[in-house]
This record gives structure tokens, sequence and C-alpha cells, in this order.
């Protein structure tokens, strides 16, 4: 469960960032690595079934709300094989309601995608933009951004992100509490990546042309320089999004995540944990699919990575 | 010399973080809407009532002067409440929550064997595990070996650990009933005990780290065993196991400490989610209590603890940086 270890992008300070190779080396890097490529495919895949997820269970007439107590036994726990599965309840059944368990699971998806996606552009907003101005202008701004990032990278965030949730009041939407909460604690690495390319990109030819054309700092920043960084940025983000959906998972695993009834795996997951001895599907069908999202990412976020940068390191 | 002001510059940077860090905690926790006032006043809760609570509590105050007496109190100790009934903190005093009617300190003292059980037993187990997976990997490259941990590592990093952890309970506890699942002995009670209880929230943790510090060896030793020096230290004739664990190692682990200094707030975060899987009751389980609860003033203590510890610690990543490297000393 972490939200950076993608620092490996680091270029050490001063130094111009590596010439970007053209598109079609990159991808053509890219297709040769078939675990990332796999990857590729299985985050389409994820994010299909995401989009369409409403159709799929509308279509089997099953919803992750509906209580069916006839599929429980006297216990409470689900009736039959494997924890409910059953022509109606292809995944089982959920333990104390016997609601769906793969509509429960289809479903989960979108949380764990938007969280994750939306957690991941909050941060990457706030890390370029801070990372940008420190390398850019440094001075003092670079000062206080660097001691920022510092004191960010630091904390322990998942004890901040707990305790905060139990602060804001009940009232603010559980879902854009998490993706605030999560994007502005994993900020701090984007922004040392991209501090240390502008730094680099400061004193390169096109952008001194720019300044003695008198160009204003904000034409620079986000017309000569941030284009530059796109395709750093664009791979960061895909290697910070499994880190964001495992932040979700766990807070909703601690209890403190996404409320019920909203489905998430993590926290299907930490309702499983007094089950498991008895039903460990219940506890198998949001582990596989969590595990799954986050090993697709994982590779696919690498494999990017090592098709930008074949210098940083990873599989050989 | 150098040495000392090495010493000196890193002491200033590290109070100045913790003051940021116990600044910011106090305004995200006062600042927002949840009145602890207003949750000890109970109903009915008169404005009167409230006003002698919020007194009490300390909370009539300027949020600065708030802030300033929690910073004081961690050296000289507080006293809550008015003359009669009074409630005193002693130093160092990290808030007094009145939910559970105790100091703050005392809380989290008497969490603390668990959590660094945990933590400490599960680092020293991830550092090793991986520092000698990656040299496996890159001196085998290429080979079964070397695929089969960079498979493991890959596969660790993208297992969350409560799943892996509730899987080893399934597997070890319950199926093949080797290990306890749950529970913790004190290691004064016995240091046997207390060492079976950990076995498996050890291993649960440092999998899935270690996994990213195998990665890291290997691609570092691999850098390491293509350069100059190591290419001399061959032609000296140096038996190759010595030029791996002697020459390259060294450099090697320069960046791996780096790496586990910005670790220890994940270690942290980890251990929470341990202690919830294997239902031990540390750091973690007091600060869920304290959000079940909304014990503001534990949640104050309780992150601000935790803050100062990762601070403190990377203190001493920092020192046995400048041992292993004395360039940054310099």
């Amino acid at each position: 469960m972490t939200l950076d270890h993608a620092d490996e992008l680091v270029v050490p300070e001063g130094q111009p960032a590596p010439a970007a190779p053209g598109r079609r080396t990159f991808w053509h890097r890219f297709a040769r690595d078939r675990f990332a490529v796999a990857g590729a495919v299985v985050v389409v895949l994820y994010v299909l079934v995401a989009l369409l997820a409403p159709a799929i269970t509308g279509l089997l007439g099953v919803d992750p709300y509906t209580y069916d107590l006839d599929a429980l036994d006297a216990t409470g726990a689900p009736a039959g094989w494997g924890g409910g599965i059953s022509a109606e309840h292809w995944f089982g059944v959920e333990p104390l309601t016997g609601r769906d368990l793969f509509a429960i699971v289809l479903m989960g998806s979108r949380t764990s995608l938007v969280v994750g996606i939306g957690a991941t552009v909050v941060s990457m907003l706030i890390g370029t933009l801070l990372g940008l101005l420190a390398g850019y202008l440094g001075g003092w701004v670079d000062w206080v951004v660097s001691r920022g990032v510092d004191v960010m990278l630091g904390l322990p965030a998942l004890i901040f992100m707990i305790a905060i949730g139990a602060v804001v009041p009940d009232s603010f939407p559980p879902l854009l509490l998490l993706v605030l909460v999560i994007g502005f604690f994993s900020w701090s690495s984007v922004a040392r990546v991209v501090r240390s390319q502008a730094l680099g990109l400061r004193t390169r030819g096109f952008v001194r042309a720019s300044q003695a054309l008198g160009a204003g700092h904000g034409h620079v920043l986000f017309r000569q320089v941030l284009p530059n960084l796109a395709a750093t940025i664009v791979v960061f983000a895909t290697i910070s999004i499994p880190g964001a959906i495992g932040a979700e998972a766990a807070l909703s695993f601690l209890g403190v995540g996404v409320p019920p009834p909203t489905p998430s795996w993590g926290r299907s997951i930490g309702d499983a944990v007094t089950w498991f001895s008895s039903d460990p599907m219940y506890l198998l069908f949001p582990g596989v699919a969590l595990f799954g999202i986050t090993l697709a990412f994982n590779a696919f976020g690498d494999g990017l990575r090592d098709a930008l940068d074949p210098r940083s390191g990873g599989r050989k | 010399m150098n040495a000392l002001r090495f010493g000196g510059t890193r002491l200033a940077s590290m109070v100045f973080v913790l003051l940021t860090v116990s600044l910011l905690t106090y305004a995200v926790f006062v600042l927002l809407p949840a009145d602890p006032a207003q949750l000890a006043c109970g109903r009915p809760c008169t404005p009167e009532r409230l006003e002698t609570a919020r007194a009490f509590m300390g909370l009539d105050q300027n949020f600065l002067v708030q802030w300033w007496n929690f910073v004081t109190g961690i050296f000289t100790g507080r006293t809550f409440g008015s003359a009669g009934a009074e409630i005193s903190c002693p130093a160092p005093c990290l808030g007094y929550s009145f939910v559970l009617r105790q100091p703050v300190t005392d809380l989290i003292v008497g969490r603390l064997p668990v959590t660094f059980s945990i933590a400490i037993g599960a680092a020293v187990l991830w550092l090793l595990a991986g520092v000698a997976g990656g040299v496996v990997a890159a001196v085998r490259r290429g080979t079964a070996a070397d695929r089969a941990i960079m498979v493991t590592a890959i596969t660790g990093v993208s297992a969350p650990s409560y799943l892996v952890g509730l899987l080893g309970i399934l597997l070890f506890g319950f199926t093949l009933d080797m290990v306890p699942v749950n529970g913790y002995v004190p290691f004064t009670t016995s240091p046997v005990d207390w060492a079976w209880h950990l076995v498996l929230p050890w291993c649960v943790l440092a999998f899935l780290s270690a996994a990213i510090y195998a990665r890291l060896t290997r691609a570092q030793m691999l850098d390491a065993l293509g350069s100059e020096y190591v290419r001399t230290a061959r032609a000296k004739g140096i038996t190759e196991r010595r030029v791996v664990t002697r020459h390259a190692l060294r450099n090697v682990l320069v960046p791996v400490v780096t790496l586990f200094g910005l670790d220890l707030g994940v270690l942290l975060g980890g251990t929470v989610i341990t202690e919830k899987v294997f239902s031990m009751a540390g750091l973690g389980a007091l600060l869920l209590d304290a959000v079940g609860n909304t014990d503001v003033p534990l949640l104050v203590g309780v992150t601000f603890f935790s803050a100062a510890l990762i601070v403190v610690a990377n203190l001493l990543v920092d020192v046995v940086y400048g041992v292993m490297d004395p360039r940054v000393r310099a």
C-alpha cells in the first residue's frame, strides 16, 4: 500500500531531461514488453467492465443493494456451496444480507477506478503546478516547495488519511473526500520529479529564446516547459493510479473509507474478516478483483516507464 | 567538526519539520467542524454547559494559543480544567483524551510495544529478504531464480497486505494449523510466544515491501557489477563472492537506505493494517478507536506522535547513511 515508489523517474538535479524518444520508438519498445501489453489489455477490460457494469447487472437482473435473505442459512452465512454460488448469484452472496456478490464486485470496479483516477488527477495537478513553479522560478519558491515535499514525504500518509476522515462532517460526499484526501497526500513525489525536470529545462535554448522574445512566465511555463514534461507526467500518473486504488481499498478495509452501501472491494474484504474461515469466497472474489487491477496497472505503468526511459531499470 | 555541523543542520531541520507538522495537524483537526466540546457536552447541551466544556478543554482560546499550549505541554506538561476540578497531564503531554479520561501520552505508550514489535521485526525481515533476493537475482541474471524473484516482486508490489495477511491466516493458521493467527504476547511474558505470534505478521508485511527492495537492489547490483571499480577488483584476483559482498554491495546499499528512509511512513501505515488483520491492539487500533469515538485530542496526539516518530527515525537513517557513505557528510 504505497503511494510512491515511482521515484525512479527522477533525473539528477540540474541535468537536462533525457531526450524524449520518438513516438514510434516509444510504442515499438512498449509493444515488445509482453507483460506490459498484457497489463494494458487487462486495464482496458476493467475500464470496460466498469463502464458497462450497470448494463451487465441490469441484464442479469441483479444489483448490489437488494437483500436476499432466502440465500442465507440460519446463522446468516450464505447457504450452499462456495458462499452461495448459484445460477442466480454467480459469485455467491454477502453474509448477513444476501446481497449479490457478483453485482457488488462488478460495481465495486467503478468505485475503485473513480477514486483511483480522481485522486491521481488531483495529485498530478498539485504536484505538476508546484514542481513547475519550484524548478522554473527557483529561489524562495523552490525552497518552500522543496521543504513542503520533504514534510509530505515524511508523513505517515495512511495515518493522516484515517484521522482526517473522522473529523470531516458526514454530509461531505464520501467519494469526493477520498479523492481529495488521497490526492493531497500523494502530490509530493510528482512535484519532486517535475521540479528536477523543469530545473533542467530552464536553461535550455528554446526556453531562453522564448524569454528573450519577451514571453511572460505563464507562457514559458505552460507553453514551453510543460509540453516537454507531458510524457513524464502521463507515465507517472499511470504508475500512481494503483497506489491510489490501494489507498482507497485500505481505508475502506479499515472501515474509514467508502461507507455502505456503496460497493467497495476494500470494504468487502474488511467485512470478510469475520467470515472467511467459513466463507472464503467472500474474501476471494473482491480480493482477486483488487489484486488484478493493481497488478495490471503496475505492469502497464512499468512498461510505459521503461519505454520512455530504458535506463530506468526494472525488468531487463 | 564536519560531522558535528552535519548533525546540527539535521537537528535544526528536524525541529522545523516537527513544528510545521504539529501546526498542520492541529490546524486540520481544530479548524474542522467536529467540536470535541460539543461531543463531550452531552444532551441536553445548554449553551452554558458548552461554554464550560470549552473552557475546561482549553478550546475557548485563540487557535495559535491552543497550538502553543500543545507544543509547550510536550515539554512542561499541562493542566486542564479549572480550580477544583483539575486534570493534570504531566510532560511529555500530547493532550488529554476526555473520552477515555486518560492522558494521550499514556494511551500511546501503552500501545507502543505492539506496534514496535510488528514494525521493527518486519523491517529487518524486509531489508534482509529484499537485499538478498535482489543480489541473488542480479548475480544469477537470466536464470530461473532471477525470474522467480522478479515475478514474486511484481506480485508483492500489487498485492494488498491485508489480502496476503488473510490468505496467510487461512493457509498457515486454519488449514495447516501451524501458527497462531491473532493476539499479542508481551516479550517480557514469553519471548518465544512473542515471536511465534508475530511470525505471520512479519512475513506478511515484509513480503510486500521486500519485493520493491529486491527490484531496486537487482538494478543497482547490475549497474555496480558492470562498473570500473568492480572490474579492477576482479582484476586483482579477489574471489567473486568477495567482489559482490564487499565491493559492489556497499554501493548498492546506499540507495536502499535512502528508499528505506522514505518508506518509514509506509511501514507505519502497513503496521496499522497488519494490526487490524491480526487483531492486535497497537497504535493503529488506538487510532481507529479514536476515529470511532471522534476523540479529537487523541487523533491529534496519535497523528502528531506518528509523524514525529517518522522524523526521528529518518534522522537515525541519515546517521546510518553518513556512516555508510562519507560523501554526504562533506
